[in-house]
């Protein structure tokens, strides 16, 4: 600063105002930065740390090494955990994709009332998973929910009870979930359906192609960069699945039948005290994140400059 | 004469066409319907039976249409509902959350705004390396930053408090509201900036006299998205906070799952929906915007 004055009353090189100025978009920048930084690499690898030490009740940096990375793998309630999370994965996405793009084709074939039907099927995103989970928990409700609802219509030995039981409670996880994200993979496939080049319809159409066709040869080939999308958004919300869980199951109930990651990780580090544990499968969810989502940058990455080469 | 009989067939496979459609339009919207029945099934029951009486829920179960209406859980939900020891309802929850969701959606916007502006406009040797680690923010799981929050919180005196939960929601925001932010301004012509320069303009007045007035639609696709965000985010509110000091997500989650047997459907109802009109409402007026966020944040 000061040196930046004198030189600026010998009038030689640039005025403080004009290196102020200069710097300015540094100085704006730095505080993100800087903020960023500890967020994305100070946190990370703390917590990497936290889980090669012999941490119980508090974080100490008594280092143990990869312990906790092998003995994980023999603990029952993080076998179930990622257990859970594979088959979530599967079906969540698979039938979020699925009824996603079954709406979003109804929907595109010219339907009355396009915003009303597209606001049905968008309003979930915007609620809470707490509150989504809170309202299916009584809807699954035998004494309340629906299975009381039908049972009053007559039909007196009807049984849904999806929570309550232990094998079915994962499939109240993945349907509820499936309910809140479907809409999301209509909004992305209508998008796309409405971005497919007319004139390629155009062509379909002047070849003889049927409706049913038309989509399956030209349509879904051409919007499959958006499959991709959808699948990878999906899987990282299945990834991070927590709110749903603590709503719909408290935090993984019955027992620990829907237990997920994400719940192990809160479980052992602010129910059971065993911090170093809890960082460990923490680590390893940002692990089955990188798996997902590295690969998928660099299919962009690469599907980019393909697009640049080919003009 | 010679006309009729060749209609004829015509007509027959004209209809057949006819019905075919008809048949295909029936089962669009049976399909559409079937769906939409499923999606508003949960909203109409919490509606429902945040008007009726306690005995008629236990009684004739949760789906069902009011036979008589009372705004009474309404009331008892926001002034005296007992949660976690004190009987003040969850009105301090609510007011929680939007101490927590205004702070930090203001900060964590402003911010996106300047550093997008910087890193599309104001490039420097290592811009894109630096934009690229932000963005490793977007992916960060919550639960990798648990421990480390934990202890920066309580170092700096934040922990169990509101602030604290707005300074972890600028920090985490600041990856999204950067990269909606750069994404958008990228697509401004460098010739416009370069002008500017030309005529003297430094940093800030590019920022005031270019780039703002060419932001709204940005700022407001930001800005639901980190309002909605916020607002219904669980983790870091259950992890840090607690009872009175809760935001509202959180203390619904406490509420629904806590130690009571007798479900107070009714007061809950009540308590779900004040929890959730600050995002549907920012939905309904903000659809478009809030769809672009969304497909902008996803594919992106």
């Amino acid at each position: 600063m000061t040196e930046a004055t004198i030189l600026a009353e010998h009038g030689s090189g640039p005025s403080l105002r004009e290196r102020l100025q200069h710097a300015m978009p540094f100085i704006v920048l730095a505080p993100s930065l800087l903020a960023s930084f500890i967020y994305v690499f100070v946190f990370t690898i703390w917590t990497f740390y936290i889980s090669l030490s012999d941490s119980s009740l508090l974080p100490t940096y008594h280092f143990v090494g990869f312990e906790h990375y092998v003995s994980i793998w023999a603990n029952k309630r993080w076998t179930i955990a990622y257990s859970n999370l594979l088959l979530y994965s599967v079906l969540y996405v698979s039938l979020a994709i699925l009824i996603g793009l079954g709406l979003a084709i109804a929907i595109d074939q010219r339907v009355r009332g396009e915003a009303i039907w597209r606001t049905i099927f968008l309003y979930p995103l915007a609620v809470s998973f707490a509150v989504t989970g809170t309202v299916w928990a009584w809807l699954y409700s035998p004494n309340a929910g629906i299975e009381f609802f039908v049972r009053s219509l007559g039909w007196t030995d009807f049984t849904f009870r999806l929570t309550t039981d232990r094998n079915l409670a994962i499939y109240a996880v993945i349907a509820t979930g499936i309910w809140q994200s479907s809409g999301f993979a209509m909004a992305l496939f209508l998008a796309g359906l409405r971005s497919v080049d007319p004139d390629l319809l155009k062509a379909a159409q002047i070849d003889g192609a049927g409706p049913f066709r038309t989509y399956r040869k030209v349509i879904i080939p051409t919007i499959a960069p958006i499959f991709i999308a959808v699948a990878v958004v999906l899987l990282q919300f299945a990834i991070r699945t927590f709110d749903l869980v603590a709503a719909l199951t408290n935090n993984g109930g019955p027992g620990i039948a829907t237990t997920f990651p994400a719940t192990y990780v809160y479980d052992l580090m602010f129910q059971r005290g065993q911090i170093a544990e809890g960082a460990t499968a923490a680590i390893l969810m940002l692990g089955a994140l990188a798996f997902v989502l590295v690969p998928y940058s660099l299919w962009l990455v690469w599907r980019r400059r393909r697009e640049s080469a080919h003009g | 004469m010679v006309d009729a009989t060749l209609s004829a067939p015509f007509d027959a496979a004209a209809a057949r066409a006819a019905r075919k459609y008809f048949i295909g339009r029936v089962g669009i919207y049976a399909f559409l319907s079937l769906f939409a029945f499923i999606y508003i099934l949960p909203l109409f029951v919490v509606v429902a039976n945040s008007f009726r009486p306690l005995p008629e829920i236990i009684q004739n179960g949760l789906i069902g249409f009011p036979h008589s209406l009372t705004f009474g859980a309404w009331s008892q939900v926001w002034n005296s509902y007992c949660v976690g020891g004190t009987c003040e309802g969850i009105r301090h929850n609510f007011f929680n959350s939007l101490e927590m969701t205004i702070p930090a959606t203001i900060i964590s916007t402003l911010l996106g705004l300047m550093n997008g502006y910087i890193l599309s406009k104001w490039r420097f040797y290592g811009s894109e390396v630096i934009f690229t680690c932000m963005m490793f923010g977007v992916f960060m799981p919550g639960q990798v930053s648990l421990m480390p929050w934990a202890f920066v919180l309580g170092q700096l005196g934040l922990a169990n408090s509101i602030t604290g939960l707005v300074l972890i929601h600028c920090v985490q925001g600041l990856s999204f509201t950067t990269l909606f932010c750069r994404n958008y301004y990228v697509n401004i012509p460098d010739d416009l900036i370069k002008a500017a320069r030309i005529d003297g303009a430094g940093f800030w007045r590019i920022f005031y006299k270019i780039i703002l007035p060419l932001s709204p639609p940005i700022l407001i696709v930001t800005v639901i998205w980190q309002f909605t965000g916020i607002w219904n985010e669980y983790l870091f509110g259950v992890v840090f906070t607690a009872g009175r000091g809760q935001p509202i997500t959180a203390s619904l989650v406490g509420m629904a799952t806590g130690g009571t047997n007798v479900r107070v459907y009714d007061v809950m109802s009540a308590g779900v929906l004040i929890g959730a009109i600050p995002p549907l409402l920012i939905y309904l007026f903000g659809g478009r915007y809030f769809v672009r966020g969304l497909t902008q944040g996803a594919i992106k």
